[in-house]
């Protein structure tokens, strides 16, 4: 297991600096000059002008030559200090964790409720497989995944938040804000996550171990918990791993959509803005993330399939 | 077939989320004396250069000088204000017993540092207008300009120029905190997404009977008109016309819709060899159906642009010219008198040139992209072919400085500086325009008169000097007005008391009154 970790820290090391300079690339890549787009982002659309973006240019140092604006950049990583946004002024490190906070919050709770829609409903339709409940899940799954999930958001808002009035449309301070957001990420996932668990379910049941399991005398409970279940979660919990990563990719949309301070909707504005110190703060945790989150499916693969501890040692 | 394991019954899990989600609804109770406000705009820093727009709608910063509903200005910090004979020096008499949020009194010291800070920063017009501010005593500043300028106090009322106490500052005078006069001081604030504001008790003027007051940033008109539906906001901004359609057959929602200083116009490049022809500008503006545009996209019939400054912009606004209505004819045989002529690709040619344009419009107000569309169409019907480009705001300005700018359709705000005057001395008065107006315009004899009317005493011949500049302005057409701006905002009944500031400089929450329940 500590070379499974150690190899995830050295792909990270490498993962930061070469994110971080394709940002710095990219950014300089795309049309227009980055001082009228900055000026723009700091003091709105009716007071942008040439004057606004002369004041930033010169401020920032936009004008000095660009390699001498990547190595302050680098010399300011290798010190882990990610510099102030372009735009507001404040520290990234600090609108970072603001941000990030409110989106693992977001995408933690999605899985989790996704999880647990998914691995009974899964289970659910592999084991009674090619019935009129399999059939029924696979439409629905189809209709859910086939709507984007700004259609399923606003579905939820009309019947939770309007007839209901169970929970708040949009915002944040405290769980009631959390739930409709939640859900409808969690719902969205669930309705693929859910027909990968049928089918790894009805692999599972449909085997010969799991039918010998049964002829020595498993009960049916026991034979699903100690055989099926295990082989049921493997490929479940490496899709669910891959999900998370594009979630917190993918959570512009609905931050947007309930008013959430994520790290998605920032990052969508300092595209806008050409704020690069935060694009690039931003890229440097998404990509974090995606290192940790492939660790740790590696690391309950190792604790959950034996066969892994067997290849490692 | 296997059994199913009783674990994962069907019926199990229905009843368990059922349970989890009663048990979880929970819509936070209304407090009987907290409003929250909820619009699209998203303050980034306390820096009122950047964010000062909405730190004034909140209430939480003031300036010298404030704006009637007419666009006429009264006093606001300052209790009034003179210039001497050519309007180079200005002096403003400042409010006694003004006290900023951390407990100080105002006084001139202090304005003159604020304002020192303000012009470091930038400001809607040429901050080097301003040479020098001196303090003659305690309660009057004294501002010597670089040049002769009418509307100056006028420029006293942009949200740049909040007074701010000293204590505001921190080293390099970077923001550290936001202490202004306003009738609520800040208790939070998260940047984008929320301001909250607390009851100021030491306000100089009548405080409000509402105790708290919280902002939320509502980034989608659904969401907002959604917010106000279920009670979640008491006050939505910025609605768009699908969503004042659903909370107008709302019993429990007002909806409020006013015309605001801002007009859709079409920027033009008057050195560009197409338009330099005033007959092709004409021909240009006789296509548009603004009617279709005003009913059709916007659904505001009545808003049709048929000069500059809209209605409630006073003497700059001449009540007595026809409604623009389509000509294609007219557009047709203007083209054609122009020497450019229709071809078999429905694209009109002049000496083997097509008659193709690029217009560039940005996001950020939804509408102008379906707007730029269907000026894209209507023009086509008279053989203009039309490429828009989607952009970001800054496109503009940028593409006026370095010329690359064709033609562009963005929506102008002209309650930045609320005198007209102030608008058409910093951009037509000279061929280089404004970044936000005409581009490469010459009419020396009007840059004259405008300057002229800067530099006028009297008051009683301006109406007439204001149409005759109205009436050149629409006959050459250096810009094309397309729509007037009409502010679509909810009101909860819970409220009363509700008045639109069309300058949208305050939310007014100092005005309102939270019914008492039944």
């Amino acid at each position: 297991m500590k070379r499974i970790l150690l190899n995830r820290l050295l792909q990270a090391i490498l993962m930061m600096w070469s994110v971080g300079t394709l940002t710095f690339i990219l950014v300089r890549l795309l049309p227009g000059d980055m001082a009228y787009k900055i000026a723009a982002g700091r003091y709105g659309d009716d007071a942008v002008s040439t004057a606004a973006a002369n004041a930033v240019s010169a401020e920032l140092g936009l004008d000095k030559p660009a390699f001498q604006q990547y190595l302050h950049w680098l010399w300011d990583l290798l010190s882990l200090d990610l510099g102030n946004s372009l735009v507001s002024g404040a520290p990234i490190i600090v609108e970072l964790q603001n941000q990030l906070s409110f989106t693992l919050v977001l995408a933690g709770c999605a899985i989790v409720v996704a999880a647990l829609i998914a691995f009974p409903l899964g289970m659910f339709c592999g084991v009674k497989a090619d019935s009129g409940w399999d059939r029924a899940s696979l439409t629905m799954s189809t209709f859910v995944r086939s709507q984007p999930v700004f259609c399923l958001g606003l579905l939820l808002i009309f019947l939770f938040a309007m007839e209901l009035n169970w929970f708040p449309v949009a915002g944040y301070g405290g769980a009631p804000y959390a739930i409709l957001p939640v859900l409808t990420l969690a719902i969205s996932l669930a309705a693929v996550s859910s027909r990968v668990v049928r089918n790894s379910t009805r692999t599972a049941v449909n085997s010969a171990w799991f039918e010998f399991s049964r002829i020595k005398g498993l009960s049916s409970r026991r034979a699903f918990v100690r055989h099926a279940l295990p082989n049921i979660l493997l490929p479940a919990l490496a899709f669910m791993g891959i999900q998370l990563i594009g979630l917190i990719e993918g959570v512009i949309m609905i931050e947007s959509l309930f008013a959430w301070p994520g790290i998605g909707h920032g990052l969508s504005h300092a595209v806008f803005a050409r704020d690069i110190p935060m694009l690039q703060g931003t890229a440097l945790v998404m990509g974090f993330l995606f290192v940790l989150i492939n660790a740790l499916v590696d690391v309950s693969y190792y604790l959950l399939d034996p066969r892994q501890q067997e290849v490692q040692s | 077939m296997p059994s199913l394991p009783a674990v994962f019954s069907f019926r199990l899990i229905v009843i368990v989320f059922t349970t989890l989600l009663s048990l979880t609804a929970c819509t936070p109770p209304r407090s009987p004396d907290k409003i929250v406000i909820s619009g699209p705009f998203e303050p980034v820093s306390y820096d009122p250069a950047s964010s000062g727009y909405i730190f004034s709608r909140m209430q939480v910063i003031e300036t010298l000088v404030d704006v009637n509903d007419d666009g006429t200005l009264r006093p606001g910090l300052a209790t009034g204000w003179q210039s001497n004979d050519d309007f180079s020096e200005w002096t403003f008499h400042l409010r006694e017993g003004v006290k900023f949020h951390d407990g100080s009194t105002m006084n001139a010291e202090v304005v003159r540092k604020s304002l020192a800070v303000a012009f470091g920063k930038p400001v809607p017009f040429d901050a080097s207008l301003v040479k020098d501010i001196t303090i003659p005593d305690a309660h009057t500043v004294v501002f010597t300009l670089s040049q002769h300028y009418r509307p100056f106090p006028s420029l006293m009322s942009n949200y740049t120029m909040a007074i701010l106490s000293p204590a505001s500052f921190g080293k390099f005078n970077r923001m550290t905190a936001l202490i202004g006069t306003g009738p609520y001081k800040i208790t939070d604030f998260q940047p984008p997404h929320n301001i909250s504001t607390i009851r100021f008790d030491d306000y100089w003027g009548r405080p409000g009977t509402i105790k708290e007051v919280e902002y939320i940033t509502g980034h989608r008109s659904e969401t907002r008109a959604l917010m106000v539906k279920t009670g979640q906001a008491d006050i939505v901004y910025n609605l768009d016309p699908a969503a004042v359609e659903m909370l107008k057959s709302d019993d429990s929602v007002s909806v409020f819709s006013e015309l605001i200083p801002r007009t859709t116009l079409i920027k033009l490049n008057l050195d560009d060899p197409i338009l330099a022809d005033r007959s092709v500008r004409q021909a240009l503006s006789l296509a548009l159906d603004r009617t279709g545009i005003a009913s059709g996209i916007l659904r505001v019939p009545g808003i049709e642009a048929n000069q500059l400054f809209g209605p409630g912009m006073g003497v700059w606004h001449m009540d007595d010219l026809p409604p623009p209505s389509q000509s294609l004819k007219q557009a047709k045989a203007l083209l054609e008198q122009a020497g450019w002529q229709l071809a078999n690709d429905g694209v009109r040619y002049r000496n083997g040139k097509s008659l193709e344009m690029n217009m560039i419009t940005y996001a950020n107000r939804p509408e102008l992209i379906i707007i730029a569309t269907a000026i894209q169409d209507q023009w086509s019907q008279a053989g203009v072919k039309l490429n828009v480009h989607m952009e970001n705001s800054s496109a503009i300005p940028s593409g006026h400085t370095d010329g690359t700018l064709q033609t562009a359709l963005m929506a102008r705000n002209f309650a930045n500086i609320p005198d007209p005057l102030g608008i058409l001395l910093a951009d037509f008065t000279s061929e280089q325009g404004g970044e936000w107006g005409p581009m490469n315009w010459q009419n020396p004899s009007l840059f004259s008169r405008i300057e002229q009317i800067g530099r006028e005493t009297s008051e009683a011949s301006l109406p007439a000097q204001a149409r005759d500049v109205i009436r050149t302005i629409n006959d050459d057409l250096p810009l094309i007005p397309v729509v007037y701006y009409m502010q679509h905002s909810a009101v909860s009944d819970r409220l009363q008391h509700f008045s639109f500031d069309p300058y949208e400089r305050s939310f007014r929450i100092a005005d309102l009154q939270i019914r008492s329940e039944p």
